[in-house]
């Protein structure tokens, strides 16, 4: 964080005149506290990867705050997984820092991140079920990390209450994820991926490969987690759709190997219902689907 | 604008670097496939001692890799030790040193054959398996969501595989052992009709402790060899479903390598010791 930053004021919760990070103020109550700037739930700086000598993600910084979903989009290979993630170390970046709730990913050791972890959800896309457990077993598997002696009586009342949740029966937690269509076990992974009460959920392309039915209840579902569990969100798609519709805020992405020199790789962030009148056009042809600038490089590059 | 192209002979020097290339790379990868085994092997070794392994966990290794190993590593025990009789029969009678045939066998199944086919049967069964179960895995997603929800993979999926295997595989291989020497004994006995004092007389004579100890402590190295080298292709399976048949195959022939590698490297230790401890050098069947 720059000092400029560092000094820029901050609006304090009880609607007081705008103060300074680190001022010492007498509360309501009488006691003496010192502000501090709640930090971003997730934030990435100056981070960059590089995978066989070639960069996917190149000097993304992003902050995403708390209480918002941010829809992350761009065309394939842009790096939208990648940052994913990246963002939780499952991949270690090659520059930059990650910070959740302002712990620096990279300074924790092994157990100091997997605590870390245990308070992010993951909705990967295609559910990631663990294959020899049962439904009921994999929703358990979050809490059991987080507490293993949890009574076996309220482990099965939680895993009933999140398939409620996801509008399906209990009697779905003794089948097998194999037994399952695409849409259920994506569901169910919403339920894993809930069952810890994260902090911050990632969802990774959740509406890929689902009818337009289904697409739109798994849409329903990530505004239900935002709007009733308070949950901050990432939702990485293609789907613009979907983005308009769960996402207060849009990122946009562009693949490293189609940037000028100078160019950054975000190519907007901004509110999600203001994007139609973005004046970029890479912009503009993602969100209306128009190929045809990249039919012209086809062309081009057949050396027609 | 349309491209044109040419063909151009390639110069002697040309082909001479080309080849000198392709050669540094490949030693270049065995070199980064080496470290990266050993940073592999370090890591799981790491989260052995770090956090006790989870009962259940290891209890369903145990079972799969050792209990359900059992049949197939009695099968091929008892007909390797048929196979040494027939093979070497011909060879003592000649020389009319047949009543000695049981020495010959079962020194060679208790120092060689009994733990090298123990650890081969592991690595094509139960190896080859751990790399499809984890590479596909790693393909679904499966090892990135376990993490993602806290546990750390190798403790979680490598550690109770490492452990099994070195338990298990002494107990394979006093079973391959036990097999074959029971199987040579019938062959050799029964149907070639070589006296059984004698057999057992010389076996005895020929087989000390040490020889059982020796073969049971290289198994050990070969069962923790055969678990990484599986786990570690499994983990860094390429993708789809072409990916979890290369790294099946290459966790067997990995393996096998390793086993044959490591077995002359004892070998050549244990003998050492022996001499160290007991003295003279090493001892001769006939």
């Amino acid at each position: 964080m720059t000092d400029a930053e560092d000094r820029k004021p901050t609006e304090f919760e009880t609607g007081e005149e705008p103060v300074w990070e680190g001022q010492v103020y007498t509360s309501a109550d009488g006691t003496r506290r010192i502000l501090r700037r709640r930090p971003p739930v997730l934030e990435v700086r100056e981070l960059g990867v590089e995978f066989d000598d070639r960069y996917v993600l190149h000097d993304i910084n992003l902050k995403v705050h708390k209480g918002e979903t941010v829809a992350i989009i761009g065309e394939s290979g842009c790096g939208k997984t990648v940052f994913l993630k990246t963002a939780t170390r499952l991949i270690e970046p090659t520059e930059g820092t990650v910070l959740f709730n302002g712990i620096d990913l990279g300074e924790l050791n092994g157990r100091q991140l997997s605590e870390v972890r245990t308070r992010i959800g993951f909705v990967f896309q295609q559910a990631a079920l663990f294959d020899s457990m049962s439904i009921g077993e994999n929703i358990m598997f979050p809490i059991l990390q987080l507490n293993p002696r949890t009574p076996r009586g309220e482990l099965n009342d939680r895993v009933a209450e999140l398939l409620y949740e996801v509008g399906m029966t209990p009697d779905v937690a003794a089948r097998m994820p194999v037994e399952l269509s695409g849409g259920m076990r994506k569901r169910v992974g919403f339920a894993r991926a809930l069952a810890a009460e994260p902090e911050l959920m990632l969802y990774d392309e959740p509406t890929t490969g689902l009818d337009p039915i289904m697409s739109d209840v798994i849409n329903e579902l990530m505004i239900r987690v935002r709007d009733n569990h308070k949950v901050t969100g990432i939702v990485v798609t293609h789907d613009m759709k979907s983005a308009k519709k769960v996402a207060n805020r849009i990122v946009m992405f562009y693949p490293q190997s189609r940037l000028n020199e100078g160019q950054g790789q975000i190519v907007y962030d901004g509110p999600a219902d203001e994007i139609d009148d973005s004046k970029d056009s890479r912009v503009t042809q993602f969100v209306e689907g128009l190929a045809g600038e990249r039919l012209m490089e086809m062309t081009l590059a057949r050396g027609a | 604008m349309a491209h044109e192209w040419t063909a151009e002979k390639l110069s002697l020097t040309d082909r001479l670097t080309a080849v000198v290339g392709r050669i540094g790379k490949s030693l270049n990868d065995r070199i980064v496939y080496a470290g990266q085994l050993a940073a592999f092997s370090l890591a799981t070794i790491y989260w052995l001692f770090a956090r006790p392994v989870k009962a259940s966990t290891l209890v369903s290794a145990l079972y799969r890799i050792g209990v359900q190993s059992l049949p197939v590593i009695m099968l091929t025990g008892t007909f390797i030790g048929m196979v040494l009789a027939v093979q070497t029969h011909p060879q003592f009678k000649a020389v009319g040193l047949e009543s000695r045939l049981g020495a010959a066998i079962n020194l060679s199944l208790v120092k060689e054959l009994g733990p090298v086919l123990a650890a081969t049967m592991l690595a094509g069964r139960v190896g080859s398996a751990i790399a499809a179960e984890l590479g596909t895995m790693r393909v679904t997603e499966q090892i990135d969501a376990l993490a993602s929800m806290g546990p750390n993979p190798i403790h979680y999926l490598v550690v109770p595989r490492f452990v099994a295997c070195l338990i298990m595989i002494p107990g394979l291989t006093i079973m391959a052992d036990a097999m074959g020497v029971l199987g040579g004994a019938f062959f050799s006995i029964k149907l070639l009709g070589v006296d059984w004092g004698y057999y057992w007389e010389y076996s005895r004579n020929a087989v000390a402790q040490y020889d059982v100890f020796a073969g049971m402590f290289k198994s050990i190295f070969f069962g923790g060899a055969i678990a990484l080298i599986s786990c570690y292709q499994g983990f860094h399976c390429d993708a789809g479903a072409e990916g979890v048949g290369k790294a099946s195959t290459r966790s067997f022939v990995v393996s096998f390598v390793m086993i044959l590698v490591l077995d002359l490297i004892l070998g050549i230790f244990l003998d050492k010791i022996h001499v160290v401890w007991f003295g003279g050098g090493p001892r001769a069947v006939v």
